[in-house]
């Protein structure tokens, strides 16, 4: 960057009166690269070290920052980095709250009362891990090591997997899957052989033309995206968002279909009927690569726009208009797949017609379409080969969610509740960084499957809901304060990530890393861990791909050279390829949904609608906060502390209500919000449905910060449409209504 | 030379990140913001427009703040950035009465505080914190008086505003339409 004012002309304003501005002697060692000389603050040297954040599944890389009295002082990205393009987004930036806040747990606590009931005692690491070895060797000598199940969400998850491996269960799951992405990989499996993985695949950068289905980004602050949309849009790509709220992303968009909800399905129908009946398809594409366009061809033929119309209320010509401004960017044009796509059941179906219409469009393995992820062939450590585990979850679902192709967090949930039909229901949970009543759709179904558990672990950072349930406590230190595997996200150029402490472990506080290592020597299965500490382990691996841990502390994050070049849009010149499908072509019929019973071309199913007074929720996210995590944290906190509810004006007279004024949620199963929302009034939601973040309205007041603050949507999604195909939760089936009292049940 | 932003509305998605990455930058106690964000919806839906601002400090050429301070804390510095001088501030508050931007709040420690322009990082040729974070890139810092920064070109060729042009405080801060 061309400097703004050189050195002089800063001694003149020094000079002219700010002349706190003094220089500091370096306390730190040039030499080693730990200075970051040019970025001082006033009288202040810094350190960095290299991190990836864990704030979100982006992962952007970054550096950390500590003054020159040991202290974190901030997080700033780093300009290597193809997640992050040395921008962080404002919860990575806010990372250092998660370091700070008080409210974190500081000791292993071992529960003396009652589930639930937050009565815990301090123990000593070694306590703790002999009571969990203890109680994992019975299950397994009683039950078997498969009644055991893991759900995580986070980088520590990798070490507790291992460990479950080890001791004879494969049942890892992580509620990404089946509460958000699932579907959508699902879907595109179906459809082109493969995932569109993490990162998403998207070519936003250089598209000519973006199709946002409910998908909120800016909002939903993913950073990569958010990134590539504002440089496509400034090299001129139109945005098509379809939305029943005005979102952030609708605001800056070309076309805005606020569609109702529920009907998405009928859209993306009429959307290809009209591609296909006004030619618009791309045909060379079309007819080299896929398979059963003429089937599709006759299943859309009679769902015309003004079919779609009756459902949608989105006018005929807007669908034809709109159908036209993605065929005239093709192949450089992106329906994007989304994320958290969990809405009302029939997901891997609607994220199939997602990438059919992507696919009659060119858009897979194209230019500014879907791009081919490469990825640093990193290499574990060497362990012996963990034993084969003789049962799975997937037994306790004889002949449903066939394409299911990871673990089911609700399943293993679902799998806990004892019933006559099972001969084993799960006996042990540990639970990694995920606060389970927060992101299982139905908690009383959680809570029934937490009483019959022998035996359950949370390891976490804060005392989140999920906690007060737990028969051991093991507090892990942030990302700030521990190493962390590798971090190898596919994408354009391939690139590997280090993380590493920037301070020590405040409180009692451990990594992930060293627990499982712990755990399983006492469980006599510490050869899986074969490696003296995490700085072993993380220097062979970098070895083994040509660099060392020495180097990467210096870089931070490394990237290599993709094999071949050409294969980032392996379709761009119509070369041959073979897909990973029955037919080895893009299946627009799906021979794979067919074998196994289900609809091999998507069809519409009307959802039901909201009864009279009710209105449809409608969740999503802010920026400043990622799930129920940040809720706490204090500088995300002083940002936003709590959410409303968005209601239109329209609704807002009919209740009587007023801008900013608290209301309880009840939704039509009689469950009211345990705590008050306040009311927003605003022009940018639909009549039909409300809007409110989700992630507030924790119960738990070892929340000092996020206590009461705001309500949980999760609380009110009681009923839960799932997905046949994969066992993906849908969650936008609930409505709620407005009252003015709190409901019977008190906020524990 | 003459420091001034612009900030894009067309890209700034109101994420916050340039308040978080100036409180950490500049150890803004919490509680507190040396900028903030704005949105202004408009029409009926579904007809409806949004506007969303980052908003902080003007740093007026002719400050109302500078003219109001009785002991000549609040100052222009190189550039014809404004700053408050700690030790010379006696938080009478003369400054925040008198801007019409409401940019300016009392530190925790008793003086005056707001946005900076991030003198301290511009000395260095960086970017203000601020901006430096936007992941959209919704804002540029530089120079009007260079023709060829970043900054002048693109109120060349931008409609543009600034924020109660009315008061006549002449301010440095400029939103791109
Ligand atoms: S997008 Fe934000 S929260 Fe996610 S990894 Fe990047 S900086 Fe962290
Ligand atoms: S960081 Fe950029 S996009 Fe985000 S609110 Fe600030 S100006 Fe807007
Ligand atoms: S210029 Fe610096 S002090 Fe001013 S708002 Fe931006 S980050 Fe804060």
């Amino acid at each position: 960057m061309k400097p703004i004012m050189n050195r002089r002309e800063f001694i003149k304003i020094a000079s002219v009166g700010a002349g706190s501005l003094a220089f500091a002697t370096p306390l730190f060692d040039f030499s080693k690269g730990e200075i970051l000389a040019p970025d001082v603050h006033p009288g202040m040297y810094s350190k960095r070290t290299p991190t990836y954040c864990e704030i979100c599944f982006w992962k952007c890389a970054g550096w950390v920052h500590t003054n020159d009295k040991g202290k974190i002082w901030k997080i700033t990205g780093n300009d290597d980095d193809p997640h992050s393009n040395g921008r962080l987004c404002p919860r990575g930036t806010g990372g250092v709250g998660m370091y700070s806040d008080e409210d974190r747990l500081k000791t292993p606590l071992i529960r003396t009362g009652e589930r639930g009931k937050q009565v815990f005692r301090e123990a000593s690491w070694d306590e703790a891990f002999t009571l969990i070895a203890d109680g994992l060797k019975k299950i397994a000598e009683e039950h078997g090591p498969e009644c055991v199940a893991l759900f995580t969400h986070g980088s520590g998850g990798k070490y507790f997997g291992d460990l479950l491996k080890a001791y004879g269960s494969k049942n890892i799951a992580a509620p990404s899957y089946a509460q958000c992405r699932g579907p959508r990989e699902v879907g595109f499996i179906a459809t082109f052989g493969e995932g569109v993985q993490s990162p998403e695949r998207v070519d936003i950068r250089d598209t000519r033309c973006l199709v946002l289905i409910g998908s909120h980004f800016g909002e939903n602050m993913h950073n990569g995206p958010v990134q590539e949309i504002a440089q496509a849009t400034e090299k001129g790509a139109s945005i098509i968002t379809v939305d029943p709220r005005f979102s952030t992303v609708a605001s800056k968009s070309k076309f805005w279909l606020p569609i109702k909800p529920a009907t998405d399905m009928a859209l993306l129908l009429a959307w290809m009927h009209v591609i296909i009946n006004e030619d618009l398809y791309d045909k060379k594409y079309v007819e080299k690569y896929t398979y059963g366009f003429e089937d599709l061809k006759a299943h859309v033929a009679q769902m015309t726009p003004e079919w779609a119309y009756g459902f949608t209320t989105i006018k005929p010509e807007v669908i034809r208009e709109t159908a036209r401004e993605m065929a005239n960017a093709s192949p450089r044009v992106i329906i994007h797949p989304g994320r958290h796509v969990t809405w009302y059941g029939d997901d891997s179906q609607r994220l199939r017609a997602v990438a059919m219409l992507n696919a009659i469009l060119g858009s897979w393995g194209r230019r500014g379409g879907f791009f081919y992820p490469a990825k640093v062939p990193l290499k574990s450590f060497p362990h012996p080969a963990f034993p084969k585990p003789a049962r799975s979850w997937k037994d306790a679902f004889p002949g449903k969610y066939k394409l299911a192709g990871l673990a089911l967090a609700s399943g293993i949930c679902d799998a806990t509740v004892p019933t006559t039909e099972r001969d084993c229901s799960f006996k042990a949970w540990i639970i990694n960084g995920t606060n389970l009543i927060h992101t299982l759709p139905d908690q009383a179904n959680t809570l029934k499957a937490i009483d019959a558990l022998d035996l359950m672990v949370v390891v976490d950072t804060m005392p989140m809901e999920i906690t007060g349930y737990a028969d051991v406590i093991l507090p892990e230190c942030t990302y700030l304060e521990r190493y962390d595997n590798i971090r190898v996200g596919p994408h354009r150029e391939p690139t590997i990530a280090l993380r590493m402490p920037a301070a020590d472990p405040k409180y009692n506080t451990k990594p992930a890393w060293w627990m499982a290592k712990g755990i399983a020597d006492k469980m006599g299965l510490g050869h899986y861990f074969p490696w003296k500490d995490i700085e072993e382990k993380l220097d062979w691996e970098l070895k083994q791909v040509g660099t060392s841990l020495t180097e990467m502390k210096r870089l931070g994050v490394k990237k290599y050279q993709r094999e071949t070049d050409d294969y980032l849009y392996p379709m761009e010149n119509l070369d041959d390829f073979e897909f990973y499908t029955n037919t080895g072509k893009i299946e627009l019929f799906s021979t794979a949904m067919e074998d196994e019973g289900y609809d091999p071309l998507p069809k519409y199913t009307a959802h039901e609608e909201p009864p009279y007074g009710y209105y449809r929720l409608i969740y999503g996210r802010a920026p400043m906060h990622t799930f129920s995590r940040t809720a706490n944290n204090p500088l995300l906190t002083d940002l936003m502390d709590e959410n409303s509810v968005w209601v239109n004006p329209k609704i807002a007279k009919e209740w009587d209500l007023k801008n900013d004024q608290y209301v309880w949620l009840e939704n039509q199963d009689g469950i009211v919000s345990k705590t008050p929302i306040k009311v927003r009034i605003t022009e940018r939601i639909r009549f039909d449905s409300v809007y409110m973040v989700h992630g507030f309205g924790h119960t738990s007041n070892k929340l000092t910060r996020a206590h009461g603050r705001g309500a949980s949507d999760a609380d009110l999604i009681t009923r839960v449409h799932i997905d046949p195909v994969m066992g993906g939760t849908g969650m936008r089936g609930n409505f709620i209504t407005f009252r003015f009292e709190a409901g019977k049940e008190v906020a524990s | 030379m003459r420091y001034a932003m612009a900030v894009d509305t067309k890209k700034c998605v109101g994420c916050n990140d340039c308040v978080v990455a100036c409180q950490t930058e500049n150890d803004v106690p919490i509680g507190h913001c040396r900028d903030w964000i704005v949105e202004v919806t408009t029409g009926t839906y579904p007809d409806l427009q949004l506007e969303i601002r980052s908003e902080r400090c003007n740093h007026c050429a002719n400050a109302p703040c500078v003219r109001t301070c009785p002991t000549e804390a609040s100052h222009y510095a190189a550039g014809g950035i404004v700053l408050v001088e700690e030790s010379e501030c006696i938080g009478c508050k003369a400054c925040i009465t008198s801007c019409p931007y409401d940019a300016r709040f009392v530190h925790p420690e008793g003086y005056i505080d707001k946005c900076t322009f991030c003198a301290h990082r511009v000395e260095k040729g960086q970017n203000p914190a601020c901006v430096s974070v936007c992941p959209t890139h919704a804002m540029i810092f530089g120079d009007l008086d260079d023709p060829n920064s970043d900054i002048s070109k693109a109120m060349a060729t931008r409609k543009w505003k600034s924020l109660i042009p009315e008061a006549g405080t002449d301010p440095k801060v400029f939103y791109l339409l």
